[in-house]
């Protein structure tokens, strides 16, 4: 399948900064994934996102070098417009981006800057209110909404935009539990129905290690480590990168080294299914 | 040393966020409020700074009452880093940011200097000592704001959502910090629904729904109650799950929960 984003070389360094924010940086990710991106705090991950929504090099200056591809687009010579119906952005608080009177005109705001006809707007509110299953929402002013209403309606804004590549800037992370298991769900749901592809960016993996297909860890501007999320996991060097592993995951490598003597092959597996792994090898 | 005495509030949009709270936190005690989106956790939190007082009831800190304290008053015992550090950092450079309070509070000079070096160097800051607060990352500017609180020495430290933005290494500091301050004799609480961050440390476990008080006990109980959370939209640790999972299954010996791992890896041992 075709790359949807496409990293070569990149290099960026900010205009009073000693230091290069993102070094020789390479990443291919295929349409329809959905691919995790982590490392410590001040990793240099916002930086990579800025250069896929464009804000770098458009709004922020800096040394730049080599390129990002968005479904086959420099993004460096595409307008901030074209890049605003090719990359979705959802921030980490959804009261950063929606602001309107009513959540239907909210989901409207984007298509609304772009001149999109009426009855084309009315068509992919309602497709994207639908997807989201918050049709019953539409009236409602969204600061009466909980916040995993408010972040649903957040999405909605970004999908009615029909993007191709959508990014979560750590999308759980003010989330109750429960509300951030079911926002991950709805993220493999889209992905199913819609092929949109994923990178979400995300310190707490134990929610989407499940759902993952890649998993991206990036230290000092430089990629680390990458792979299927069981197999970056496993890696010792995981953690000391600021990887949180979890806890389930931990005791699940140990107990593969502790029986094979090096990490088994396998899937990540739940805590009931770790259970029966362990009531399995006792029998 | 925080006492709530039947606490009721509603915000002006006549939503009640406190529903007849009553909840004793002992001086020297580690507390964690967990519970949905809009529980009432933050708003519990306000009242203990007096940023909010109590429509009915009372709130008392340190056996004062908060309608008769100064926020002033109340804030040099009460230390809060907010969920969201933006809406507290202003300074120019980070070595003001973490100056600021102590000069208000009265501190010396000398002593100031010496606390700001110690908070940078515990947080890990020193680099960003003259730079601006608004350049550090979002996991930075949340280290700042808590060494900008424990510099004063409050008696009580108040994390609301501590661990958003922090990565694993930062979170195993912040758990560490945590136990320094248990061990200082400070009344902790933490706001949070980072139930893998709380479950190794071992708090008092206070579970809110709808402004109420609807759980409150020590982790291990509290942990291993999956209907209880369940109806606060608060998960179960994954090692108490894979603990209860392995406990159904007939002839497993009974463990503390919190050995759970360790128990496993004996069985499996060849």
């Amino acid at each position: 399948m075709a790359d949807i984003l496409k990293v070569e070389g990149l290099s960026f360094r900010y205009p009073d900064s000693p230091k290069n924010a993102v070094s020789d940086f390479e990443l291919s990710i295929p349409e329809g994934e959905i691919v995790v991106l982590a490392g410590p705090s001040g990793c240099g991950k916002s930086t990579l996102l800025r250069t896929v929504n464009g804000l770098i090099p458009h709004m922020y200056g800096g040394e730049y070098s080599g390129d990002v591809l968005v479904a086959g687009s420099s993004v460096k010579r595409s307008s901030m417009r074209d890049l605003a119906q090719t990359v979705g952005f959802l921030f980490q608080n959804p009261e950063n981006q929606i602001f309107m009177f009513s959540v239907e005109r909210d989901v409207a705001f984007g298509l609304e800057n772009l001149g999109v006809p009426r009855e084309e707007m009315r068509a992919r509110v309602d497709e994207a209110l639908r997807l989201l299953r918050i049709g019953d929402l539409a009236q409602r002013a969204p600061h009466e909404l909980s916040d995993g209403q408010k972040q649903r309606v957040a999405l909605a804004g970004v999908l009615a935009m029909r993007p191709k590549l959508v990014i979560l800037d750590e999308p759980t992370s003010l989330l109750d539990p429960k509300t951030a298991s079911e926002l991950v769900a709805l993220v493999a749901r889209l992905r199913k129905e819609l092929g949109t592809t994923f990178v979400v960016v995300e310190h707490r993996l134990d929610l989407l290690v499940g759902v993952a297909d890649r998993l991206v860890v990036m230290d000092g501007g430089r990629k680390v480590l990458e792979g299927t999320p069981r197999d970056v996991l496993f890696r010792d060097e995981a953690e000391a990168h600021g990887v949180a592993v979890p806890a389930v995951t931990k005791v699940q490598k140990l107990l593969a080294e502790r029986e094979t003597g090096r990490a088994a092959a396998g899937r990540l597996l739940t805590p009931s299914g770790l259970a029966s792994a362990v009531e399995g090898r006792q029998a | 040393m925080i006492e709530f005495r039947d606490v009721s509030f509603a915000h002006q949009s006549g939503v009640r966020a406190l529903d007849g709270v009553s909840l004793r936190v002992e001086a020297g005690e580690f507390v964690a409020l967990v519970g949905e989106n809009g529980a009432g956790k933050t708003t519990l939190v306000k009242h203990v700074t007096g940023l909010l007082k109590p429509a009915s009831g009372s709130v008392l800190v340190d056996g004062v009452d908060t309608r008769e304290a100064s926020t002033a008053q109340l804030s040099r015992k009460v230390g809060v880093a907010f969920q969201n550090p933006d809406h507290q950092l202003f300074s120019e450079t980070v070595e003001e940011e973490m100056s600021f309070a102590l000069r208000n509070f009265g501190f010396p000079p000398e002593l100031v200097r010496d606390r700001v070096s110690w908070g940078l160097e515990l947080f890990g800051l020193g680099e960003y000592r003259k730079s601006s607060p608004l350049i550090l990352s979002g996991g930075e500017k949340k280290r700042l704001t808590l060494a900008c609180i424990l510099a004063w020495d409050p008696q009580v430290v108040i994390l609301d959502e501590p661990t958003v933005g922090q990565d694993a290494i930062q979170k195993e500091k912040l758990a560490g910090t945590i136990q320094m301050l248990k061990s200082a004799g400070k009344t902790v609480v933490v706001v949070s629904h980072d139930i893998e961050f709380l479950w190794p440390i071992q708090p008092r476990v206070v579970v809110m729904k709808g402004g109420r008080v609807v759980g409150d006990g020590p982790a291990t109980a509290i942990m291993q109650d999956r209907d209880l959370l369940g109806s606060a939209r608060v998960a179960q640790p994954q090692l108490v799950e894979f603990y209860q999972e392995l406990h159904r299954r007939p002839g497993t010996p009974f463990v503390h929960p919190l050995d759970a791992a360790r128990w496993a890896e004996e069985a499996m041992r060849p």
